[in-house]
Formats: structure tokens, sequence, C-alpha cells
């Protein structure tokens, strides 16, 4: 019963021979096994440009590896990839001048400062002497850097660090940008910071794609896709995919939310439940059966509560999306 | 090959080095340890050298004294000179370690015994070879050729070549340039460029245009200038301290040793390929040094070793460099005389990496 719903309100449109300037990647049937580990699963994925397309996923969902074949970086075991027009992976190679990776790990020089590495990562992208410094300069003031500038990269506080891969990445001014979970070492402020210059740089025609599982990011994204188990269950606006959620979002506010929680626990049709503060959020099927069936299911149990729709948030899409299927089941199709 | 990404590696390797301490403390300090080390030199009863005959009298007595030591099995007389200058040749090639020189007068010697009737001409650069021929020196003559005879004992001379105090650093430090050279140089390269792959740096470089060439080349280069830097420090050392003589051209022994050097970084770069990780790396490069250090005949004399030691041991390319430049640096060779072990350096060159240049992939799986 609790198979996962997959999300696709407006399905991804397939790429023409009159698009390819519009998308800056398209991918179709994108897998890629290690082993007998499936890691990404016929993944159909749309990226226009100029737009934040985010990555929503759990840990393992094949948000790196999805990333890492879209660069060119391990070879898928099917499908087919074009970025930036480019067919990957043969035209690998041409690609990487006009992109920018950015790792999940820290990939820089510890050892070197901050601006040796920028100097470094210009020479390696052909940047000549005058051009680099005057881009170096830029990216130091831009990412607020231009106190750390003789400072030990491996010295760097997380944002600074994140601040510093970024201005790596973005330095030879490439079309496109890959961020694998940018911002996983890094406090709030840092990540709005963060965020507000990913802006900036698809405001100056930059796509991005990035990975991340922070709902608050996912949420800023102009369109978004959430992987599970290395397949797309998801794809679409942020909006798009809180209205097409299967089913409704109920808001308890009752004295006691937890036992409100245990009474409510081996109902039919709840997929999910939360706790927010003094109140329980219940994801379950459409209609106004549903609501009299637990506020029914609450009254037995002796709960004074009053139940009320609520509009879906990103967090009940990615819920519904990702819900593991329970043990019994899992087992039974194995 | 870009030259802008390369010098920039090459800018970025040093300013590396120059922040890693260790590192730069180890260049400099293992020739020092390693020169005062190895002060002593190993011993070992040794048979069947190389040798020449130069045989002036051409009677039967003195071919009689050939198959008598002949049958001692220490000198084995692969060659049989005409002149003098023919064993000089011989001798300064490596071809033979010593000769046996019969005077035309021997006979006369013999029952005069008013100056050594034989001369057994040494190699005296190699300690073992040369104790191994003073052992001949003892050899009855007179029994030898005549037992009933009532003649006192005539004796053998030995002439030692190249070595005449007999002092064991003469040998010693200009092997222990290989030594040094093969430590550092196939560690720090197999590491340095395992380091790279080990901290993730690996990943934000392959998706940038770097060629995996330039970024070999770019992080070996450095390594070339501080393995010539020394090569200077040992041979400085060894000629102060030790009085290790240079004999052959100073341009013989850097040429020489360049090409080792680069050698040494070939077996690095195509260890870094087997390696995952840094100490895998380091793991790697030591199996590799034990070989090198017992069969290249610094340790062990190569002619004394076992047939199978030896053919192992022309695939080693510091039993190449070794006889570079003990050739060079004690019997005043030049580079033209040793040029079968030149071709030997650079096959092993052109083999390493090769197969390192086959497995390099720029991509992570």
């Amino acid at each position: 019963m609790a198979q996962p719903i997959p999300i696709h309100p407006s399905p991804p449109p397939l790429a023409g021979a009159g698009e390819k300037h519009d998308n800056a990647i398209v991918a179709r049937g994108l897998t890629r096994t290690f082993g007998k580990l499936v890691a990404v699963d016929h993944v159909d994925l749309t990226v226009a440009r100029a737009q934040v397309y985010g990555f929503l996923g759990p840990n393992g969902s094949g948000k790196s590896t999805t990333i890492r074949m879209l660069c060119g970086l391990l070879l898928p075991t099917a499908g087919q990839i074009e970025v930036l027009g480019y067919a990957i992976p043969q035209q690998a190679e041409a690609l990487k001048r006009r992109i920018g990776y950015m790792t999940q790990k820290f990939s820089l020089y510890d050892d070197l400062t901050v601006r040796e590495n920028l100097e470094f990562v210009a020479a390696v992208h052909e940047l000549d002497r005058a051009r680099t410094r005057t881009r170096v300069g830029e990216l130091l003031e831009r990412y607020w850097l231009g106190e750390q500038r003789e400072q030990l990269a491996g010295t760097l506080s997380g944002g600074q660090k994140q601040r510093l891969a970024l201005a790596a990445a973005v330095l030879h001014e490439p079309e496109l940008l890959l961020l694998d979970e940018p911002t996983s070492a890094v406090d709030p402020q840092s990540r709005r910071d963060f965020w507000d210059s990913l802006f900036a740089l698809t405001d100056a025609g930059t796509t991005i794609l990035v990975s991340t599982h922070y709902m608050d990011e996912a949420e800023r994204c102009h369109r978004l896709a959430i992987l599970d188990r290395g397949r797309l269950v998801a794809d679409g606006t942020p909006h798009e995919l809180e209205g097409a959620l299967p089913g409704q979002v109920l808001l308890i506010d009752c004295a006691n939310a937890r036992a409100a929680q245990n009474a409510l626990a081996d109902l039919p049709g709840i997929s999910a439940m939360a706790q927010i503060g003094a109140s329980l959020r219940v994801l379950g099927a459409v209609g106004a059966e549903f609501r009299d069936t637990v506020a029914a299911r609450l009254r037995a149990a002796g709960i004074t509560a009053q139940v009320a729709a609520t509009q879906p948030n990103l967090e009940d899409v990615f819920v519904a999306a990702t819900r593991q299927a329970p043990k019994p089941a899992a087992k039974a199709r194995a | 090959m870009n030259l802008r990404r390369l010098a920039a590696i090459v800018v970025k390797e040093l300013r590396q080095l120059r922040r890693d301490k260790l590192t730069f403390a180890m260049i400099v300090g293992i020739p020092i340890m390693q020169l005062l080390l190895f002060g002593y030199a190993i011993n070992l009863d040794i048979r069947h050298l190389p040798a020449a005959v130069l045989d002036q009298a051409h009677t039967a007595q003195s071919r009689r004294i050939v198959t008598a030591i002949a049958q001692t099995q220490v000198l084995d007389f692969a060659y049989r000179a005409r002149t003098p200058q023919d064993l000089d040749a011989l001798l300064r090639k490596g071809q033979i370690s010593s000769a046996l020189v019969i005077p035309p007068d021997f006979e006369r010697r013999l029952v005069e015994h008013d100056r050594p009737p034989l001369q057994i001409v040494v190699d005296g650069s190699d300690q073992t070879v040369q104790q191994a021929v003073r052992q001949l020196a003892a050899l009855p003559l007179r029994t030898l050729l005549d037992p009933d005879s009532s003649v006192p004992p005539a004796n053998v001379e030995i002439v030692n070549f190249y070595n005449p105090g007999r002092r064991a650093p003469v040998n010693t430090v200009p092997g222990l340039v290989g030594v040094i050279l093969t430590m550092t140089m196939v560690l720090f390269t197999a590491m340095a460029l395992v380091r790279e792959r080990e901290r993730g740096n690996l990943e934000f470089l392959i998706a940038t245009p770097v060629s995996p060439t330039e970024l070999t080349v770019g992080k070996v280069l450095p390594f070339v200038g501080i393995g010539l830097v020394q090569v200077s420090l040992v041979l400085l050392l060894g000629v102060a301290v030790f009085a290790v003589p240079i004999r052959g051209s100073l341009f013989d022994v850097y040429a020489a040793s360049l090409v080792f050097i680069v050698a040494s970084l070939a077996l690095g770069v195509f260890l870094s390929t087997l390696a995952k990780s840094q100490f895998q790396a380091m793991q790697l490069a030591f199996f590799t040094f034990l070989p090198q250090i017992l069969l290249s005949g610094f340790m062990f004399p190569y002619d004394g070793m076992p047939r199978p030691a030896q053919w192992l041991a022309e695939v080693l390319p510091m039993t190449h460099f070794m006889r570079l430049i003990r050739g060079i640096l004690l019997r005043a060779a030049t580079l033209a005389d040793l040029w079968p072990s030149l071709v030997a350096l650079g096959a092993f060159i052109v083999a390493m990496l090769g197969i390192a240049i086959a497995r390099t992939r720029k991509r992570l799986d």
C-alpha cells in the first residue's frame, strides 16, 4: 500500500532538435550500477538554461553519482546525456572548459593560500596573467575573502572554504555550474548568503544544478527533482509539486500531540505523521471522510483536538515521494 | 601539453613542498644520514670474476700457470688480451674486474726471482673483488709448476688499479648516490601523485581541462631538480669527508644521474597508478627498494651472484646506474664506454611511462 508516489505534474519536455539551445542539460534513461547496486536508475532530466535546478534526496539517493555522470567524471551504464549541446561522455573534454564543478568535499589545496589556489585554477583554465589578476581580485571581493587572501585554505572556516570553492568553480565564467551539496558544512546565515550569490549568477545567464537535502534550499529552486534510491520520484517547480501532492495534509492541534500520534499510529490511509511543536502534521488520503475518520479516532482515544486541512509544503511532498515501503512489503518484493 | 598549465602545476608543487617540512627535511636528511651510515662495506668470498689474460711469455710454463689459476675458480678468463692497452680498455668498460699479466721474461724471473714473475691487475674500486683476488697472491707457484723443484717460492704481485689505498668508501659512496636517488625519487613521486587522489583534489582537477600528462609531468618535474641537488650533496660530502675521487667528467656524472633520476621517477609514476592511498604507495615503493639495493651490485658484487639473480638485476634501473656511476667516478670511463647501461635505463623509462599512461584515465571509475 505504501509505495512511493511518483509526482510529475508537468512531464519534462523531450529534447527535440529545436530545443537544444533552451536546455542546458538533457538526460534520458540515465543509469549507473556499481556491482549489484543500482545507484541511478533510468533518470530523465531536463534542465532549462539560466535556472537554479535542485536535486533533493536523502543520502545515497544517487545525487552525486548523477552529477558526476553529467560532467563526464563517471561513465553511465546506460542512457543518453547531452550537456550544453555536447554528447557526454564522448565530448566530455570539450565540456570541461565550459562548466564549473564544486565537489561535496572541499577539493582545493589546504596547503595553498586562498590567492594561490585561485591563481592555480585560473592557470588551469588558461586565463592570461592580466585577466587572472582582475578576476581573482573581483572574486575575492564578491565572496568576501579579501582579508583571507594570504591565509592557507586549510585554516578557513566552513563558510569561507565554501565561498572559496564557489569562487574557484566560477573563475572561468562557466555557462553551467554543478554544485554537489555545497552547503552541507555551513551555518544558516552563510547558506542564505550563498544562495543569494547563486541567484546573482543565474541573473547573469548561468545555469545551476545544485544538490541539497535542505527543504528551505529546495524551496528556493526554480525547478526541483526529488531522487530516491536512484529513481527520479518527482520533478517540477516547488509550487507545482506542492499542488500535485496526491493526498491532503491535516494539522491537528491538541494538548498532547504525542498521545494523538500514538492513537493514529495504525489508522489506514495515513502515509506519514510529524510532530511540529505542539501540533501534529498528518499526510493522508484525499477527501472529507478521511478527516472525519481521524477526528473520530482521536475522540475515541479521549483526545480533544482540532483537525483542519492545511496547505501542503515541500517537506510533505518529499515525505510522500521518498517514503520507504514497510519492511514486510520490501521482503515480499525481494 | 599546455605550458601555462604545466608551469602552474610545477609552481603549485614547489609551494606545497616548501610548506611540507617533513618531506623537505627528508630531501636533505636522507643523503647525509645514509652517507654516514654506510661507512662500511660488506665482504664476501667471491668466485668467477670476469678476467682477461695477457700472456707475453707464450711458453709451456706460462700456459700451465694460466690453467692452474683458472682452476682456483676465482677468475674466469673470458678475454685474451694482446697488449696492455687492451686490458686497460676492458677494465675501464667494466667488462673485466681483473687480469693476469705474464711478462715476456716470465721463466727468467721464476729462476732468478729478482722481480715477481706474475702480475694480477685488479679493479680495486670494488672492495670485495679486490680481496678475493688478493687470496691468489698466496698461491704456491713453484709447487704448481714443478713439485720436485728446490727453488724457493716466487711470488705473485697484485697491482691494485683505481683504489690503491683499498678504502671501502671509494666504492660505497658512488653506489650511495644510486641508493639515495632510488629511495627519495620513487617514494616522493609515488606519494605526491597519490596524495592528489587521496585528498580529493583529483575530483576537482579532472573536471577541468588539465590533462593527465600535464598533471604527471608537472608534479614530477620539481623532483628532477631535487634529485640533482641530492647528487651534488652526496658527491660533495663524499669528496670532502671520504676523499672519493671523481676521475671521469663531471658532465658525464650529471648526465648519468639525470637519466637515472628520470628512470626512478618513471617507476614512481607507475607505482602511483597501482596505489589507492599514500600508505599503499609507500609500501609499493619499499617493495622495489629491497631488490634494487641487494641485487644492483651496491651490496654484493654482481659477478658473485647466482645466474637468476643476475637476470633480475639486469631489469633493475639501479644495477645499470651502479655500473655507470662507478665507471665514471672511479675508472674514468665515459658515457660512450658504458652505453649498454644507458640503453637499458632508456628502455626502462619508456616501459614504465608507457604502462603508466595506458593505466591513467581522466575519470573516477
